[in-house]
């Protein structure tokens, strides 16, 4: 359902993805780890076009992105339409409430009926347990609280694919939980995720598949149990041995 | 001072003159004040807004031309006086054949000098905005201008208020130029009148305090805008 084939991305002189592969079906969660700057994120943001690949096709559902030819700004901005991102500072914008982030989507970019995307923005925002806030500005909210928001906005498009930038690094552990509960409701609803995390309890209960990049390449690819009692790779080991 | 506060006091005649001036003289500076100075203000502001956002977006976009129309015409109309611009536009352009309305001179005069000088200050509050704000946005699908119009533009507002306020004060006070190009605004209108009774003193005075009573109300309009933008801070 999504494939990347050859992705590369270079940063001036600075090579932080070197060719990566990678096939992820439909309804799975992939959680991908490494250490920082192994390029993990930049694969991410690549993957919606915030970062222009230098080379590589993207494909997700039939729809495909070649950056080795041009790619028209009309095509990114459709294609962006097929994947959800959750960031790590949230990003919500912050002079409109919860309930009008959630909305400003599916009335700007997919013109949607103000009442209609009004219920459906209430709907989501009850899904990650904020019913009670929708009029709440994100100031206003917990950190915790405004990632869930992030996440009904993302929501609120209709994605094919959830892409989540390491959503709770910036809160605070206390809240970590109620955001990871969301994030594992909507994979048991069978969505298809892709997860940038350091929360290794997240990956052993939720992931499908973990992979492992590091310095650019995918180094290891496998399921929990195994990339975590029993990794192939040196680099794995050292990486799992540092963090546990 | 002592003499001239002497001469009103002391004499019922003089004292009785100038209140007949300062009450007769009242109703035309109101007048110019109505007519002219806060109609030039608002119609300049709102064209040099225009203007202003045009020309912030030229600065920070990545076509090399947008960016160097834009800061020519920053550098020359901040480099130049705006009385000198104003005597370009109504006594200058007229040798080149092309003759302005006094009043449309000085709109175009102002127009420029406001868009100049409230596009460094939009430029400044769009570049305040994070990066995540654009990037969040077009994450959700948005395009380019749906992102600045929707996101950036509302809360750049915010951030550029007070200094646009600035701006918008100092515009009302600049309107006063424009009785040099025959435009017969307030200041004009006083120059008129003291020249017909020679109290200079007692009607620019006059002048001045429908200035300052016009700048009062703006910052108090100011103050109440402020509040409601910062609702969600």
């Amino acid at each position: 359902m999504i494939s990347i084939q050859g992705l590369y991305k270079q940063f001036g002189n600075l090579e932080v993805l070197k060719g990566i592969d990678l096939e992820v079906g439909k309804g799975k969660v992939i959680v991908v780890i490494g250490p920082s700057g192994s390029g993990k994120t930049t694969m991410l943001r690549c993957l919606n076009v915030l970062e222009t690949p230098t080379k590589g096709v993207i494909s997700i559902e039939g729809n495909t992105l070649d950056f080795s030819k041009g790619v028209p700004k009309k095509n990114i901005a459709a294609f962006r339409r097929l994947t959800g991102m959750v960031f790590q500072s949230y990003n919500l914008f912050p002079h409109k409430t919860a309930l009008e982030n959630v909305m400003e989507g599916p009335i700007i970019v997919k013109k949607e009926s103000r009442d209609a995307a009004r219920k459906m923005a209430q709907a989501l925002l009850e899904k990650v347990g904020l019913g009670d806030k929708i009029d709440y500005y994100p100031a206003q909210l917990s950190g915790g609280q405004q990632q869930r928001v992030g996440i009904a906005r993302a929501l609120a498009m209709d994605p094919k694919v959830m892409l989540f930038d390491e959503p709770t690094s910036a809160l605070d552990p206390e809240l970590v939980g109620e955001v990871l509960k969301v994030m594992k409701d909507l994979a048991t609803e069978g969505m298809t995720m892709i997860v940038v995390t350091h929360e290794m309890r997240f990956a052993r209960e939720a992931a499908d598949e973990v992979i492992f990049m590091d310095q650019g390449v995918v180094v290891e690819r496998n399921i929990p149990e195994e990339i975590f009692t029993n990794p192939k790779q040196e680099r794995t080991r050292k990486f799992l041995n540092m963090i546990q | 001072m002592k003499m001239y506060l002497n001469s009103i006091f002391a004499d019922p005649e003089r004292t009785a003159r100038l209140i007949d001036i300062a009450q007769s003289s009242f109703l035309p500076l109101l007048k110019g004040a109505i007519f002219y100075t806060i109609p030039l203000t608002l119609i300049s502001f709102i064209i040099g807004l225009i203007l202003a956002i045009l020309t912030a977006l030229a600065r920070i976009s990545h076509v090399k031309v947008f960016q160097i129309i834009a800061r020519i015409y920053v550098s020359v109309i901040r480099g130049t006086p705006l009385l000198v611009q104003l005597f370009i536009i109504f006594y200058g352009l007229p040798t080149l054949g092309i003759i302005i309305d006094s009043y449309i001179a000085a709109v175009i005069g102002f127009s420029l000098s406001v868009g100049a000088y409230a596009s460094e200050i939009i430029r400044a509050a769009i570049l305040s905005t994070p990066k995540g704000q654009w990037e969040a946005g077009y994450s959700i699908g948005m395009s380019y201008s749906q992102v600045l119009r929707r996101i950036i533009l509302p809360q750049a507002a915010r951030v550029s208020l007070p200094p646009l306020s600035n701006s918008f004060i100092s515009l009302v006070k600049d309107t006063s130029l424009a009785s040099l190009v025959l435009v017969s605004e307030m200041f004009r209108k006083a120059q008129e009148i003291a020249a017909s009774n020679y109290e200079f003193l007692l009607v620019y005075s006059e002048a001045a305090l429908i200035y300052w009573v016009i700048c009062f109300i703006l910052s108090v309009i100011q103050q109440m805008m402020e509040k409601k933008l910062d609702r969600y801070v």
